[in-house]
């Protein structure tokens, strides 16, 4: 089990050494050391994965302490390793993704000037998910946490010459903290509660079999505090601005943390307290309803967008927001299984518009493309075969776990199901809008490059588009066939169900619905999905400009952002210079200045009694001694 | 038929009071001392008194070791006064305030 | 009246010193001459040792004439006249606020606790003292000798100690500061020019 050691230990080795050496080893030299980390990290999860195969499936959990972190009295939390079931799925497609993405970089970022720096960033981020799925208590899940936040920020804003990437950094950051300040007040109930914050202890006595061991009050809010966390850190409503923003990073960087794994930490988090939410179904049903509500609203902001990437984005929070219906409808496996795949299509399709837009000469804008599937083949079929996995056609990866997102939410409320059904048909439509405008259609980049990338291209082949190196569409392709195969982990039939059963010693498996619900269910869905290509195929591929099909209000998201950003300017800068000036330095800081004053003033009150004349300490010694003689008389003769 | 302790002890108070009082109201430095002469022999007095009422004669020998301790303290303090008031003369206790807080 | 008083010898002796303490006390504070303060402190003294020899304590009276009022209060007329504090001082008036009055006060606090002290509360504890007996004369300095000499040997050597400690201590502070040897003094240094 020592491969859970070399897990961390690589990507934090190359850390290390790219921080030193990177600029030494430059590029691509660096590149590829932060990639045979990652890569050696897979490795060893797939490693940890067979053992934990070996072993029988009720013993399969193994903590690895690595060394005492505080041993504070009360408070004992180890920097140590949970190895089971769920932390092992995490690790392995968080690796196994980050492995390609980071090959992938390698073509992505070639002549940027802070090449190493990239990398060196890449792969601290990998170490700090890595804490986060395999620590064993919460407050070193936090750092992982808080670990992924900060090189979120850092990636997000990598190109900080430019104006918008900090603010978009900034932005990424400080709405994720207003999330963390949630999972700071659960982890205080927790451990208010349970007086320790190890899962193992907390969760020893929380069972299907111990109806009282929770009080409804206290597994809620604790369940809603995390969730506010995860709100933050998945990019739910209301704390979902930070996502579309920070599309401003390089395109692997949205690829690996704001599509495949930081903003599924939320969902793991989740996951991990599933058996408080068993007390708490209160907390629940806000999870599910929230996920609903996050995925239609992302979804219909998504098919008014003009930027390739932010239609991803907004793509991104609706799917984050079917995880959450998944889970908090008590489908803990279908959000699990909905997340693996989700990591690798949308991965792939993050990749792929990375490609296109290398290709495109850094050219993001939907509305200039188009045509493109002459000029870039294996990205188009990769991306085609992303599409056709989002919209939930079956045999596809997408589409089984799609549906059983969608039968857990079947079997909670019909309405649940209704919303979820509609954001499907939406996804559908706005992923062949995409399609249709990048790949099909007039050649629009023709038309605006005219008269400059006419004489351009007389010099060089700048203006055309071009198909991308190996090194970038390799990753492409295999995530490709993932997309393709995924589905197979974990099938509705009999034994087929593999996740689900590998997952059963720490989730509870996903509610039961009747064979013949499931299939109308399923038909009803992808008969939808059908409707909705056709219907966004027509119109799309033929025009690139239908104003009544993309209102201004969606285009603004609902004018979301807008407001945020109103309110923040305006009673919220108030409401800030309030808390810093009267709360923070009124308040606060009076009280500990007050507490000094006063003790001077106190001083220069007493020093008044040194006058530097001793009869007036005479008096004082005759005053003590009157006193004394006055205790004397009181007490005397007793 | 003897006077009871009691009345030496309050008459060794009166005086020990007179004492105290004077050491705080006077400003010459030498009457202050007396004063504290004053309050030597009121304590002095009280001593007797005690080893009178309860027979010991442990109390005159306190008067003893009080009367030497006296003597020497009478010493020391009158040459710490020549010493500061050599120069100064009409000098009372108030002058001497350079050490105010 | 007076017939009657001479049964109670104890009782005149007591007054008597006891005026004189108090008359001596009283002059000390309200004296404006330090002089008359020196006197009257004489008088308190002699009161005292009345009081002394009343107590059966005969040797320590004798003490106190030879030892206060002859050797310290003509300390204390020497030094006032050395210094020349002997002028009046005007007692009247009290630069320091507030000191007078507190000072009654605290007197009349201190003399009603101290009485109540006295006549009110009981103090001795534990088994009689088998020190001696004071009722036979001419045995008190043979008792008070074999108090000092065996019992507080220690304190009366220590004693000694500080008296010759006192005594050197004040030779030096009334001393004037001195020439180091080899220094020319101040008159001779202007002589030679420099």
């Amino acid at each position: 089990m020592n491969a859970a050691y070399v897990l961390l230990a690589m990507p934090l080795a190359g850390f290390l050494v790219l921080l030193w050496l990177g600029r030494r080893l430059g590029e691509p030299g660096a590149g590829w050391l932060a990639t045979l980390a990652a890569a050696g990290s897979f490795v060893a999860a797939v490693v940890m994965w067979l053992s934990l195969l070996s072993k029988p499936a009720s013993s399969r959990l193994v903590i690895k302490q690595i060394f005492t972190w505080v041993p504070v009295a009360g408070l004992h939390v180890n920097f140590a390793l949970q190895i089971d079931p769920l932390s092992v799925t995490m690790a392995l497609f968080v690796t196994g993704v980050g492995s390609l993405i980071h090959l992938y970089s390698i073509g992505y970022m070639h002549g940027d000037e802070r090449f190493p720096r990239f990398f060196v960033l890449l792969n601290l981020f990998l170490f700090s998910m890595l804490c986060l799925v395999m620590a064993d208590n919460f407050l070193f899940s936090f750092l992982g946490w808080e670990g992924v936040g900060f090189c979120s920020y850092q990636l997000v804003s990598f190109w900080f010459e430019r104006d918008r990437p900090p603010a978009a950094g900034k932005k990424a950051f400080v709405t994720s903290r207003v999330g963390d300040f949630g999972f700071l007040i659960g982890m205080f109930l927790i451990f208010a509660h349970f007086g320790s914050l190890n899962y193992t202890n907390v969760f020893s006595g929380l069972s299907a079999g111990h109806p009282g061991a929770l009080a409804e009050v206290t597994a809620t809010g604790i369940a809603l505090m995390l969730f506010l966390g995860a709100v933050g850190k998945s990019a739910q409503l209301p704390l979902f601005l930070w996502l579309p923003d920070a599309m401003e990073g390089p395109t692997p960087v949205s690829a690996l943390i704001h599509a495949a794994t930081m903003v599924t930490a939320g969902v793991y988090l989740m996951s991990r307290i599933s058996p408080i939410l068993h007390y708490a179904p209160d907390a629940q049903t806000t999870i599910a309803v929230v996920g609903a509500v996050t995925a239609l609203f992302a979804a219909t902001i998504a098919c008014a967008q003009d930027d390739i990437k932010k239609v991803l984005a907004y793509s991104t929070i609706s799917q984050l927001g079917y995880m959450f219906l998944g889970i908090g409808s008590g489908g803990y496996v279908a959000g699990l299984f909905h997340m693996i795949t989700h990591a690798f299509f949308k991965a792939l399709l993050f990749l792929c518009a990375g490609s296109v837009i290398h290709g495109m000469h850094d050219e993001q804008n939907m509305k200039r493309m188009g045509g493109l599937r002459r000029w870039m083949p294996v990205t188009f079929v990769t991306f085609l075969i992303g599409w056709l996995t989002i919209s939930g056609i079956p045999p596809l990866s997408g589409f089984w776990s799609k549906d059983d997102v969608l039968l857990a939410a079947w079997h909670k409320s019909h309405a649940l199901w209704a919303v979820g059904f509609l954001t499907a048909g939406l996804t559908a439509y706005y992923m062949t809008r995409q399609v249709a405008l990048v790949w099909f259609g007039q050649a629009r980049w023709e038309e605006s490059a005219g008269q400059a990338a006419a004489e351009e291209a007389a010099h060089t082949t700048r203006g055309r588009p071009h198909e991308s190196p190996w090194i970038m569409t390799l990753p492409l392709i295999v995530l490709g066939f993932l997309s393709v195969v995924g589905g197979v982990i974990n099938l509705p039939y009999g034994k087929w169900d593999f996740l689900s059963r590998w997952l059963a010693p720490v989730l509870p498996p996903d509610p039961h619905v009747d064979t013949s619900v499931k299939i109308t269910l399923a038909v009803v869905t992808v008969a939808l999905a059908l409707v909705a290509i056709a219907l966004a195929w027509v119109p799309w591929t033929r025009r690139a400009e239908h104003p009544d099909l993309e209102p201004a209000v969606l285009q603004h998201g609902w004018y979301y952002d807008d407001a945020v950003s109103a309110f923040v300017a305006g009673p919220g800068t108030d409401l800030f210079n309030f808390d810093a000036y009267a709360v923070d330095a009124g308040v606060i800081d009076g009280a500990v200045n007050g507490v000094a004053r006063l003790t001077r003033s106190g001083g220069s009150l007493v020093r008044r009694l040194q006058t530097g004349y001793v009869r007036n300490y005479a008096l004082g010694v005759a005053a003590g001694a009157a006193v004394l003689l006055l205790y004397v008389a009181v007490r005397g003769g007793q | 038929m003897t006077v009871p302790g009691a009345w030496y002890l309050g008459l060794a108070a009166l005086l020990f009071t007179i004492g105290a009082v004077g050491f705080l109201v006077r400003r010459n430095v030498l009457v202050m001392f007396m004063c504290v002469e004053l309050m030597l022999n009121a304590v002095n007095l009280t001593f007797i008194t005690f080893a009178r009422v309860l027979n010991d004669i442990g109390g005159q020998t306190s008067v003893f070791f009080v009367l030497v301790v006296a003597a020497a303290e009478v010493v020391v303090g009158l040459g710490i006064i020549v010493a500061i008031f050599r120069r100064r003369t009409g000098a009372t206790a108030d002058d001497l305030h350079i050490l105010k807080g | 009246m007076l017939l009657a008083a001479t049964h109670y010898p104890d009782w005149i002796v007591f007054f008597v010193g006891g005026v004189a303490i108090l008359t001596g006390a009283i002059g000390v504070v309200l004296s404006s001459n330090p002089v008359h303060s020196a006197l009257m402190l004489v008088l308190t003294l002699f009161g005292v040792a009345v009081e002394f020899v009343n107590q059966q304590a005969d040797f320590l009276a004798a003490v106190q004439v030879i030892v206060y009022a002859g050797a310290i209060v003509i300390l204390f007329l020497f030094v006032i006249m050395l210094i020349g504090v002997d002028r009046k001082e005007n007692i009247a008036r009290e630069p320091l606020k507030g000191q007078r009055p507190i000072a009654i006060a605290l007197g009349v606090v201190v003399l009603v606790e101290l009485v109540v002290i006295a006549r009110f509360q009981q103090w001795a504890t534990g088994a009689h003292s088998t020190a001696g007996s004071l009722s036979v004369a001419g045995e008190n300095v043979a008792l008070l000798g074999q108090s000092v000499f065996t019992r507080f040997l220690f304190a009366f050597e220590i004693t000694s100690v500080l008296l010759v400690i006192a005594v050197i201590g004040a030779v030096i502070l009334a001393r004037r500061p001195q020439q180091v040897a080899g220094e020319l003094t101040r008159e001779e240094q202007e002589a030679k020019g420099t």
